[in-house]
């Protein structure tokens, strides 16, 4: 009984999966799919290192305080940082006093109240608070972006595939769309003249559909000058903020490896050990 | 329970007779993991899975306890409140990934612990109580680690709730207000997350009280062996403790090594860049899809694209969306039939020509694409590689199982293990 209803629920199943398959064909012949702009225009990210990178690699301090700058000075102007408080910039490199001169000197100040008439106010930024975000709330940031809303950066590296080669190859790859080709040689705007950018929006192949709210943000050089003297070209810019923003998205990522190669050289000892006390004990055994 | 020759516990001291013979714990453990418990000498590695399944559990367990005592669950706050462990909490990053990816880890486990049971025929005669109990486990399981996925109230949390919650809204007639009663609401929000931490805190000590009963139910006829042959004597097996604790021991660090390799070098490899986007009700994500131990059964949902109905009438039967939907939960529950769809004394698939080509060459492949396909977009290629796969799926186990059962013609048995294992027959191996 349980394998005659079985065999009928399996041919049930089966059956209305090939007639779905047979569907699925017809219908694919009938109406092939239509080949997209996206599909076919949008680039994978640019190959780019950083000291970061690999089971060793740890942040490069000079190359965070650089990225911080580029945040603070361009980034800042539309995009938060809510996760990060201004007390985590110790890890930069920057010590006591450096973090509260960087809080108190933050160009847009922690909302507060008043403490007489308690009407909304506000003061300058501590270490303890978090970085205050540059719009008082969502309507207002778009309001100021042509309705786009700039997303909050702090695990944007994270909550990206490919993560910072993502962010540094989106920063470098705003393009001409008249007359763009890519690497086959096909003209997105003779294949697909759809795909034109409306006004308000910035064509960048490396933007999921394309065309993205956000105008070039590092367009020419020494948008920011840098402390250490590094000549700050677009390209330096890109991949300075690119690996600022790894770090917000993963601050505790060297303790993380340290403690991982601690714990594997654990493991393997103890593994090994492991492995010896079976061969002895078994030793007497054929198994 | 257990074999004539097991070993008996004999307390050693005062205080341990003391204990014995009020409260038999020491014994009890004694009898299930210790030397009490003969065990078959050959079996391979692919019998360190259950332990390893039980070390997972533990893991997630006291992980989680920890992660609860910092996470709260709410709309506004849980996102930021996994962010404050991985930022603010004293190696709250560690407690995060490990929780993560000792899910996925558990799985792993777990997966491989079922092919163990599948090819080896652990599910035949006399076990079949131990493995309708491992599909209750395993069912479980899938319950708690969906709802553990909803509680960082990301983007592929909060859709993931909204598509899996959406298959109840298939049932005709009842089901929209079944979905709506189970959520607490319209859509998965503050009642839903609140529910989902609840039961996500209940279920794990559910699993270990099956786990309990599933280790009981395993003792009753002991453990199976890759031979499939049954255990004839004392020479056809060893104490548990310390034979299989040693072997049990090197296994548990070889899997380590792999849950540490990827829980510090690679936590997010297993996860979908969405999560860590916060839970946007007016934003759909570009696709949806479950986390990766889902794939096989999610591809299995989306296979299904044409309404059954009554040919030239129009009259639709049952709807693509609620056929996928039982045949989703249909590839799991027909495991509970296997012992009975398996008709073949012989248990191991070394033993079973025919079986074994059906396996290798249909079977696992078929998962395999299954587990490809249901990560996919739903372009035309993928669908009809997932429809193909999906046919075979129940194609094998509804009607190939039983008819291979039926005609096929074992390979002879060795006449016991210690000769599998020997090579010289029992008599003088015995000797």
């Amino acid at each position: 009984m349980v394998r005659l209803v079985a065999f009928l629920v399996g041919l049930f199943f089966s059956g209305m999966l090939l007639l779905g398959l047979g569907d699925t064909v017809i219908k694919a012949i009938q109406e092939p799919a239509q080949p997209s702009a996206e599909y076919e225009f949008h680039e994978k990210p640019l190959a780019v290192s950083f000291a970061h990178d690999g089971p060793f690699g740890k942040y490069d301090r000079g190359q965070l305080q650089r990225g911080l700058k580029v945040y603070s000075e361009v980034c800042a102007a539309c995009h938060s940082l809510n996760l990060v408080a201004f007390r985590d910039f110790a890890a930069l490199g920057y010590n006591e006093d450096q973090v509260k001169a960087l809080a108190k000197a933050w160009k847009t100040e922690v909302p507060t109240i008043n403490p007489e008439t308690g009407e909304p106010a506000t003061r300058p930024g501590i270490p303890a608070d978090k970085i205050p975000s540059p719009f008082a709330n969502e309507v207002a940031a778009r309001a100021a972006n042509n309705n786009a809303l700039p997303p909050d950066l702090s695990l944007i590296t994270k909550a990206r595939a490919d993560g910072t080669a993502y962010v540094y190859s989106l920063l470098m790859g705003y393009r001409e769309q008249a007359g763009y080709k890519n690497a086959e040689g096909k003209e997105l705007l003779k294949e697909f003249p759809d795909a034109k950018a409306t006004p308000g929006l910035h064509f960048n192949p490396w933007f999921a559909n394309l065309n993205i709210a956000m105008a070039n943000p590092i367009a020419s050089d020494d948008l920011v000058t840098y402390d250490d003297g590094t000549k700050a070209t677009k390209e330096q810019m890109a991949r300075d903020v690119s690996a600022f923003l790894a770090w917000t998205a993963e601050p505790k990522m060297e303790n993380r490896k340290s403690a991982g190669w601690a714990a594997l050289g654990f493991l393997f000892i103890f593994t090994v050990l492991a492995w010896m006390s079976y061969r002895t004990i078994w030793a007497d055994k054929k198994h | 329970m257990s074999f004539p020759w097991a070993q008996e516990y004999k307390p050693q001291g005062a205080v341990s007779k003391w204990v014995d013979e009020r409260l038999p714990l020491p014994r009890l453990v004694y009898n299930a993991v210790g030397a009490g418990y003969p065990v078959p000498r050959n079996l391979n590695y692919f019998w360190n899975f259950g332990v390893l399944a039980g070390v997972a559990l533990v893991i997630q367990i006291i992980t989680g306890v920890i992660l609860a005592m910092h996470y709260y669950a709410s709309v506004d706050g849980a996102f930021n409140s996994v962010e404050h462990i991985m930022r603010d909490v004293n190696s709250g990053w560690f407690i995060r990934y490990a929780h993560m990816n000792g899910a996925s880890f558990f799985f792993i486990v777990v997966y491989i612990h079922i092919f163990r049971g599948l090819f080896y025929g652990s599910y035949k005669a006399p076990r079949e109580m131990i493995w309708l109990l491992g599909v209750t486990i395993f069912l479980l399981m899938m319950a708690t680690a969906f709802m553990g996925y909803v509680l960082p109230w990301g983007q592929m949390s909060f859709w993931g709730a909204q598509v899996i919650t959406g298959f109840f809204s298939a049932i005709p007639v009842v089901g929209e207000p079944l979905r709506q009663w189970l959520l607490g609401g319209f859509a998965p929000d503050q009642a839903a997350l609140n529910r989902f931490f609840s039961l996500h805190y209940l279920m794990p000590f559910v699993i270990a009280g099956v786990i309990i009963l599933h280790i009981w139910a395993l003792h009753i006829p002991g453990s199976s062996n890759p031979t499939g042959v049954s255990v004839k004597g004392e020479q056809d097996t060893v104490p548990f403790h310390p034979y299989y604790t040693a072997k049990d021991g090197f296994g548990l660090g070889i899997f380590l090594i792999f849950f540490v390799a990827v829980t510090f070098f690679a936590p997010n490899m297993l996860g979908h860049p969405d999560n860590y986007i916060p839970a946007n009700p007016l934003s759909t994500p570009a696709h949806i899809v479950p986390e990766w131990y889902f794939l096989p059964f999610y591809a299995i949902l989306k296979a299904f694209t044409v309404d059954f109905s009554i040919p030239f009438t129009g009259i639709v039967i049952i709807e693509a969306k609620l056929m996928g939907v039982l045949a989703m939960f249909g590839s799991i529950l027909l495991l509970f039939f296997l012992p009975w769809l398996d008709t073949s004394p012989v248990r191991s698939g070394h033993y079973r020509p025919l079986f074994r080509k059906f396996f290798w060459f249909g079977l696992i492949p078929c998962i395999v694409l299954l587990t490809y396909c249901g990560g996919k977009p739903p372009y035309t290629q993928w669908v009809i590689l997932s429809q193909i796969a999906a046919a075979y799926y129940f194609i094998h186990f509804l009607i190939i199982l039983p008819i291979v059962s039926r005609i096929e013609r074992p390979l002879p048995l060795p006449n016991s293990i210690t000769e599998a294992v020997t090579g010289k027959p029992l008599e003088t191996a015995a000797a």
